[in-house]
């Protein structure tokens, strides 16, 4: 299916939910580059990054992007328009009552920030108006949540495997999943464009 | 197996626990909490929510088990190595400057990674004979651990004597343990002067004054009235002009008492009470 025939709501969206992990940092950054600066629905990114760096990631995705991004505190408020950076050695989490809260719990898919968990707590709270995207990825993390997120109704979108630089984590969500979208990267971001 | 499990579910099992245990977990943040609680379903094999609340219900010895599942034990030694050189370059020096002894609170100190990531820093540093410690949890099973001090090797040489080298401390953290069969075994002098005790920040209080109390990373486990209760106890259990350290990406900013602290060091989350 192509995205232009897409015969898609607008308002039936109220977030967006991206994993990603090795070779996802230039689709990353290319997303938040070219997203329109009205685009108004928050965006929860958990990436895959190093534990002990807490500084850098917010500033290198910056660098090309209109959009505020911030690694949000412990139950930080969300806003509209906002992409939140899951911080280095936490996982985070969605909660009820429209805030963000952070854990230190063990490791999930040998990782911290899991994506898997970022992407079923904010299922869990979104339901049927979120839209997930799988991006590049060396591991399993996000296959699990991703299945959750449909399972709830949420929109699903995967990188396309031929494009990514490392196609383990879409392929695991693809053998798992039927998702609703299969794109590259500039498809992503005019399906993303087209709901301003 | 179970996949998820209702919000009343919950609620309902914080009421048994409440009228039984008097523990009261109906403050806790509901995704970790909620995890938690799967977790111990899987652990155990335990088919749902209702063979779960019969067996806290009449197994008191089950209960103590789920209490350590449910609290989160993952901790470093030196986690946030430049909150550690703040410490020991700013904080102690400051607090050495004016007072002969000094007492710190480690409250939530799990299995005791940061007591003794403090007693040694205090140690190279010669304060450790002028600063008693209270460390405090709310599971005893934990405490036990802290006090026992065997960490996995895995551990140590991956996350800890990496903090470690990254603090910058004067020796060498493989002075202050002995490898035994795939355990790091602390060096149990340095923690003889702490003093370890249950403590449940929910409802146990205020119990002594300290010059700086640490409660990092695990305050994200309640929800914000909680924490807003927990920010108070804290507060009253500080000196004037001590300090209060919590984790990289928590924040006091909206609580009650936010304008009794100043910020000392807003990316290690040092404040200072300036106010009763």
């Amino acid at each position: 299916m192509t995205i232009d025939k897409l015969n898609i709501d607008k308002s039936q969206f109220k977030a967006v939910v991206i994993g990603g992990s090795a070779g996802s940092f230039q689709v990353i950054t290319k997303i938040l580059a070219e997203i329109s600066p009205a685009f108004e629905l928050p965006i929860f990114m958990a990436l895959h990054r190093l534990k002990h760096v807490r500084h850098g990631f917010v500033e290198a995705l910056s660098i090309k992007s209109s959009k505020v991004i911030i690694e949000p505190e412990d139950k930080e408020t969300i806003k509209r328009g906002i992409v939140y950076l899951a911080p280095a050695n936490y996982h985070m989490n969605i909660e009820l009552g429209n805030k963000i809260s952070l854990s230190t719990e063990e490791m999930v898919n040998n990782s911290r920030p899991a994506i898997d968990l970022t992407f079923e707590t904010a299922s869990y709270v979104y339901k049927n108006k979120i839209i997930g995207i799988m991006l590049s990825g060396a591991n399993r993390d996000g296959a699990w949540g991703m299945k959750k997120l449909k399972g709830r109704g949420g929109f699903a979108i995967v990188q396309d495997p031929k494009e990514c630089i490392i196609d383990t984590m879409t392929t695991a969500v693809l053998n798992i999943t039927n998702v609703d979208l299969v794109l590259k990267t500039d498809e992503i971001i005019k399906f993303l464009n087209n709901l301003v | 197996m179970i996949e998820d499990i209702e919000i009343n579910d919950i609620r309902y099992l914080c009421h048994i626990v409440q009228e039984k245990y008097n523990y009261d977990f109906s403050n806790y943040a509901i995704s970790s909490f909620k995890r938690r609680i799967l977790r111990v379903l899987e652990l155990f094999k335990i088919e749902n929510m209702a063979a779960l609340n019969e067996k806290l219900k009449t197994e008191p010895a089950f209960f103590k088990i789920f209490i350590n599942e449910i609290t989160v034990n993952v901790t470093e030694m030196f986690r946030d190595p430049s909150l550690w050189r703040e410490l020991r370059d700013k904080v102690l020096p400051n607090l050495f400057s004016t007072h002969d002894t000094i007492k710190i609170w480690h409250a939530g100190c799990s299995s005791g990674e940061e007591v003794y990531s403090m007693c040694l820093l205090l140690k190279e540093n010669g304060w450790l004979h002028k600063s008693k410690i209270w460390a405090t949890d709310i599971d005893d099973n934990i405490l036990a651990k802290a006090k026992d001090a065997k960490y996995p090797m895995k551990n140590m040489a991956e996350v800890n004597e990496k903090n470690f080298i990254r603090y910058g401390g004067k020796g060498k953290i493989a002075d202050y343990y002995k490898e035994e069969g795939g355990f790091a075994k602390m060096d149990t002098s340095l923690v003889e002067g702490v003093n370890f005790r249950i403590h449940d920040l929910v409802r146990s209080g205020v119990f002594n004054k300290f010059d700086l109390i640490l409660c990092r990373n695990v305050l994200i486990y309640f929800n914000q009235q909680l924490q807003n209760d927990v920010f108070r106890m804290f507060h009253e259990s500080l000196f004037n002009y001590s300090y209060f350290v919590i984790g990289s990406k928590e924040t006091l900013i909206w609580s009650d008492i936010a304008s009794k602290f100043i910020t000392v060091n807003q990316e290690e989350k040092v404040f200072k009470k300036v106010k009763e």
